[in-house]
């Protein structure tokens, strides 16, 4: 049996937490109620949002009263299963040239590692995306090499192009968007996380990631491929059980 | 023929088009957002005959002017009180003026000019029929953060034309709402949670005591208060969890923020309480400066308020009585009628 608590976010919204840290089992236990909540259909639930170590129920509380849903929570944890979430496995192409880096410099000095060194460090993981937030598409992938975590920056930086490749703490994360940032911008992604028109993100929580460097030229190549419309991105495999 | 549209002459401080609020994408990190004061809008589409959650303008602190390209068309405002000046054409000075909380009939080449909104701090202008916006993600929310929605992710900029559904205005009354309470509120209720283990008992009881007055570097993101800054007890850092509307959050600066519509989907400060769902319409309606203090409620009060907002809402058409012209309008326009039938025999 999970431990977990429930915690009201007003009259519309609750939170089930599974714990209070990053950590992967909490994370496939949080995507395991998010998919059994979901694929119930239950009346009165408007959607759910899960997130590091829980899950946001929203709801209709004049539907489902706070009990009741407190209760079919309770009922669906009892039934979850240890690796019911399933993702696909991730080449994501990134070019790491320095003049689409503007932080290696300072990464490097800060961690007194050389540019090559962060990249062999950086792209040798396989990533576990434990959510989307922040904006349409953004993943949280983790953990980052415990040598390249380093706290956001001081003051953030007021924009940051779109696909910026960026590390902070135990995270990396893709802005799918420009956008004011605190990261550290080690590159960028050529190929977009967040497909408008078909209202759909490239990843999804339970996903596997590896980084793939490319060259700045193959970078370009693939982005004209992507704003032409003739490059999709596809998952290299399935993978099932999200501990990995 | 040209299509009918409203073309934009000078945008306001910061002018959207907002819906009721795009939901079930905020685990792809797609932000809710709709009106600030849903209330309201419903009220502006009900003065307009459009479906409640009908796209319209939301308009903050200064509205915006422009020109009705349409042969005619029916306005409604709605929300905080404004001087709404219809003038004839785009070189008039003055024209008549009237109030909000009203619909109203204009016609082609008519200019609207909204000005200053005395009251609150958001109005909302409808126009029947509807603006020809297709939905993104199921809503014509403005979305200018994720650049999704509205008129082309953004707020309004001089020069932009609004294309509308309706190429006329239909032949009915006018209506003004009568006894619609659309004031902003200083006293707000919220629930204690999700994060109100992150602050002692005494610090709760002193963010319910307190009194905050709503800063300057608010926007639709959130409402920034001034105020006694509330200290935390385990430090201000949680593990990113998902937040929801009206969510308190205080960040280290101890000063607490009301999380709005367009809120991030998750973020890490802890969430001390969270404004009850049905005292967020006049909430937001606060302006820059106003007082405003918090009363802690249990979900069962919650839900009771809800539930009286829902009647309140399904009420709306009984609050809208008809405006008779007034007589001074109807001998302007039987003159206007003369003048024309004038022209007409002297041509023949």
């Amino acid at each position: 049996m999970l431990d977990y608590r429930v915690l009201p976010a007003g009259d519309t919204a609750l939170v089930v937490e599974f714990g209070d840290r990053i950590d992967r089992e909490l994370n496939a236990a949080v995507l395991a109620l998010a998919h059994g909540l979901d694929a119930a259909r239950v009346p009165g639930i408007v959607e759910t949002v899960p997130t590091f170590r829980s899950l946001m129920v929203h709801y209709e509380p004049l539907v489902l009263s706070a009990n009741a849903l407190i209760a079919r929570i309770g009922e669906q944890i009892r039934s979850l299963k240890a690796n019911t979430a399933a993702g696909h496995l991730w080449h994501l192409p990134v070019c790491y040239d320095p003049s689409l880096a503007i932080d290696l410099d300072n990464v490097a000095r800060r961690t007194s590692l050389s540019a090559q060194q962060i990249v062999d460090r950086h792209c040798a993981p396989t990533y576990h995306v434990y959510m989307l937030g922040f904006l349409p598409g953004q993943a949280y992938m983790g953990e980052v090499a415990a040598e390249l975590a380093l706290d956001r920056l001081e003051t953030p930086r007021t924009r940051i192009p779109a696909g910026s490749l960026a590390i902070a703490a135990a995270m990396s994360c893709v802005f799918p968007l420009e956008t004011p940032c605190g990261w550290h911008i080690i590159g960028r992604c050529p190929v977009p996380l967040w497909d408008q028109g078909r209202a759909t993100a490239l990843l999804a929580p339970g996903d596997k990631v590896r980084f793939v460097p490319i060259s700045i030229q193959e970078f370009e190549t693939l982005a004209t491929g992507v704003s032409q419309g003739v490059l999709r991105l596809e998952p290299v495999d399935e993978i099932v059980g999200a501990a990995a | 023929m040209t299509a009918a549209a409203l073309r934009i002459m000078t945008p306001g401080l910061s002018t959207t088009v907002q819906d009721l609020g795009r939901s079930g994408f905020q685990r792809f990190g797609v932000t809710v957002g709709g009106a600030l004061d849903p209330l309201s809008l419903r009220a502006a589409n009900a003065l307009a005959g459009n479906p409640p959650g009908a796209g319209v303008l939301e308009a903050l602190y200064v509205g915006p002017s422009f020109v009705v390209e349409a042969d005619d068309a029916r306005l409604s405002f709605a929300g905080a009180d404004a001087e709404i000046e219809i003038l004839s054409d785009t070189d008039a000075q003055h024209g008549e003026v009237i109030s909000s909380q009203r619909s109203a009939h204009v016609r082609r080449g008519q200019v609207i000019r909204v000005g200053s909104l005395k009251s609150g701090a958001v109005l909302y202008i409808a126009v029947e029929g509807g603006f020809a916006i297709e939905p993104t993600l199921g809503s014509v929310s403005t979305d200018s953060r994720g650049k999704i929605g509205g008129w082309q992710g953004r707020a309004l900029v001089a020069g932009d034309v609004l294309p509308l559904r309706s190429t006329a205005a239909t032949d009915r009354d006018e209506y003004r709402l009568d006894g619609l309470d659309l004031a902003p509120s200083s006293r707000v209720r919220a629930i204690c949670g999700p994060q109100s283990d992150y602050f002692s008992p005494a610090e709760i009881e002193r963010f319910f005591a307190g009194e905050y007055t709503v800063s300057a570097g608010s926007n639709r993101m959130g409402m920034r208060l001034d105020g006694s800054p509330i200290r935390h007890c385990r430090g201000f850092n949680i593990t990113s969890d998902a937040i929801a509307t009206g969510s308190i959050q205080v960040p280290g600066s101890g000063q607490p923020i009301v999380l709005l519509a367009d809120h991030q989907t998750t973020g890490g400060y802890p969430k001390i309480a969270t404004v009850i769902s049905a005292d967020l319409p006049a909430m937001g309606r606060l302006p820059i400066g106003a007082k405003i203090s918090f009363t802690a409620a249990t979900l069962e009060e919650a839900a009771a308020a809800r539930r009286r907002l829902a009647t309140e809402i399904a009420n709306i058409g009984d609050k809208m009585v008809r405006i008779s012209p007034p007589s001074a309008l109807v001998a302007a326009r039987l003159f206007e009628c003369n003048l024309i039938s004038g022209v007409c025999s002297a041509a023949a």
